[in-house]
């Protein structure tokens, strides 16, 4: 907590929200010297180039002006092709979308727009970390439901069930999940929205991994049938088309929701950066090659680090889809940051602790395989090191 | 060629050292079945063989000089090209030699230590051949990439340690 005296001025608000977890461990790691580092949470492949260079290719042609306040309408043309060719989605680019400073923006778009003071949201843990405090910050109460390895992490409809109440709005899902890697399948998607349904709640879908998926295809929620309607769809270009420095994301959904979610665009961010509109043009105009090829390496490697983590006897769900395995680490006694920290302290390898992405993360650790394959094996050869000594 | 073997020859085409025992984890296979791709491709000469790619200006007084020259051939009755092709690349300075659309008929590279030699090999072995009608020869003064591989050590990781 602040104590200085100026932090009377703080908003109670602000002061109700820890910095993230993960933030004490990135101080820890960056400390310290020949780390391979299973803590990032982004490819690791550099965007590709065609898309750098059309970005180049609009600077030199004088793009260096605000578009419109939803985005270029060519490009917005060219997400609704895009989410009708992969997801079978339909959204008009003229009134239900918008483009957004990543898709982190998306979701305090989607947030600020839907939620009163005191209503409730139910938030998926473990979780990626902002959106309790984007729920927060947006005047709602998050309300945690817990997913366990057991159900692969998986929601299960009866959980959310048990917390509805008459303040309860909206849902906050997220698949591919970061941290688990957990994909929801059609059938499990359709058991959700018969209580979305039945509660008349709204669902935010955060569905950036979704090119991101291995075993089987993917199904968006937005497709679940009834569903279009009571969901703002949010997506983006930086897992996919490995763009996450460009802060280039977007929102699909019903036109009155847009609608407000535009409002508060406008009033507060204008519009996305001009020149990464234009490299997400040629990512969806030409990129769909390169997301195959990178989605192919990733498959690869999971596989890789799954054998590995089998091999050591960390039991591990196998995650149907974004670049994270999210191992027990029950058997060897310590709590996930205290396992994290040795682990970095005595081998160099920086994994994520469970813990941050809420309290049913515990347990667990994440690990990120885009890394290179040499780095994998060798980060896989020294956790096992480790294990070993406990 | 089935999807497995295809797959296996994009892994090792990256990188030809990649140990078997990876190889079989990356594509979810055993090494066993690894093994038998493997050898049944280099059996069936899809695999040619395993080679590493050098940046011969780094760490070594041997300078290297490639050039690669635009020949023109009169082809041979019955044979086409393909025999005037051999007579070249059957010389071990000849690192590769392709059949070409366009104004000239076959692209060949020569290694050399010096520019002189690569020259004495031009005029001595290659235009004297029969069917050379005419040579082009372009030195290369820098490599920048070769075989997919950019030769500069700007691909560290660029990314944060942690993030969430």
């Amino acid at each position: 907590m602040i104590t200085e005296p100026t932090s009377k001025y703080l908003a109670n608000t602000v002061q109700s929200i820890q910095p993230s977890g993960i933030r004490r461990f990135f101080d820890l790691a960056s400390s310290m010297e020949n780390v391979i580092s299973l803590g990032v949470g982004e490819p690791d492949f550099v965007t590709p180039w065609n898309v750098i260079e059309a970005s180049y290719h609009s600077l030199e042609q004088g793009y260096t002006a605000y578009t419109a306040n939803a985005g270029l309408l060519e490009l917005r043309k060219e997400i609704s092709r895009y989410m009708k060719r992969r997801f079978g989605v339909t959204y008009s680019a003229e009134e239900e979308m918008v483009v957004t400073v990543g898709a982190s923006q998306a979701i305090d778009l989607a947030l600020r727009a839907v939620v009163n003071p005191g209503e409730e949201v139910i938030v998926v843990e473990p979780s990626f970390v902002s959106y309790a405090p984007t729920v927060t910050l947006a005047g709602g109460v998050p309300v945690p439901v817990n997913t366990y390895s057991q159900d692969d992490f998986k929601l299960q409809p009866e959980q959310i069930e048990a917390v509805i109440t008459e303040k309860t709005k909206v849902i906050m899902l997220c698949s591919p999940n970061n941290p688990t890697g957990t994909v929801l399948s059609k059938g499990d998607l359709e058991r959700i929205a018969e209580v979305v349904e039945k509660h008349d709640l709204l669902v935010i879908s955060d569905e950036i991994y979704a090119e991101l998926t291995y075993d089987e295809p993917y199904t968006s929620f937005s497709a679940v049938r009834n569903m279009r309607d009571r969901t703002i769809l949010i997506s983006g270009f930086s897992k996919a088309f490995a763009m996450t420095g460009w802060r280039l994301g977007f929102a699909c959904g019903p036109k009155a929701i847009l609608q407000a979610m535009l409002k508060i665009h406008q009033y507060t961010m204008m519009c996305a950066p001009t020149m990464a509109q234009h490299a997400a043009l040629e990512a969806l105009v030409n990129g769909q090659k390169d997301v195959v090829k990178m989605k192919e390496s990733y498959r690869q490697r999971r596989s890789l680090v799954i054998h590995a983590l089998e091999e050591m006897g960390l039991s591990c769900h196998v995650p149907g889809g974004a670049f994270y395995v999210f191992p027990s680490i029950e058997k060897t006694g310590l709590s996930s940051e205290e396992l994290a920290e040795q682990l970095l302290m005595k081998e160099q390898v920086a994994v994520v602790p469970g813990s941050v992405f809420g309290e049913s993360g515990e347990g667990h650790v994440r690990c990120s395989y885009a890394t290179s394959v040499q780095k994998l094996e060798e980060a896989m050869r020294r956790i096992d090191r480790f294990i070993k000594t406990l | 060629m089935d999807s497995k073997e295809r797959e296996l020859l994009q892994l090792i085409e990256k990188n030809g050292r990649l140990e078997t025992a990876t190889i079989a984890r990356l594509m979810g296979i055993s090494v066993d079945e690894t093994k038998q791709i493997l050898e049944k491709l280099e059996k069936e000469k899809v695999i040619l063989g395993y080679s590493a790619i050098i940046d011969w200006t780094k760490g070594t007084e041997e300078g290297a000089v490639t050039a690669m020259i635009d020949v023109k051939v009169t082809p041979k009755r019955g044979v086409g090209f393909d025999k005037v092709a051999e007579r070249i690349y059957r010389f071990p300075e000849v690192k590769a030699v392709y059949l070409m659309s366009g104004v000239y008929d076959l692209s060949v590279s020569i290694e050399g230590k010096t520019m002189a030699e690569v020259g004495r090999f031009v005029s001595e072995k290659l235009s004297t051949i029969d069917s050379v009608i005419s040579t082009t020869t372009h030195f290369i003064l820098k490599k920048y990439k070769h075989d997919g591989l950019v030769f500069s050590d700007n691909d560290e990781d660029k990314r944060i340690v942690v993030s969430p």
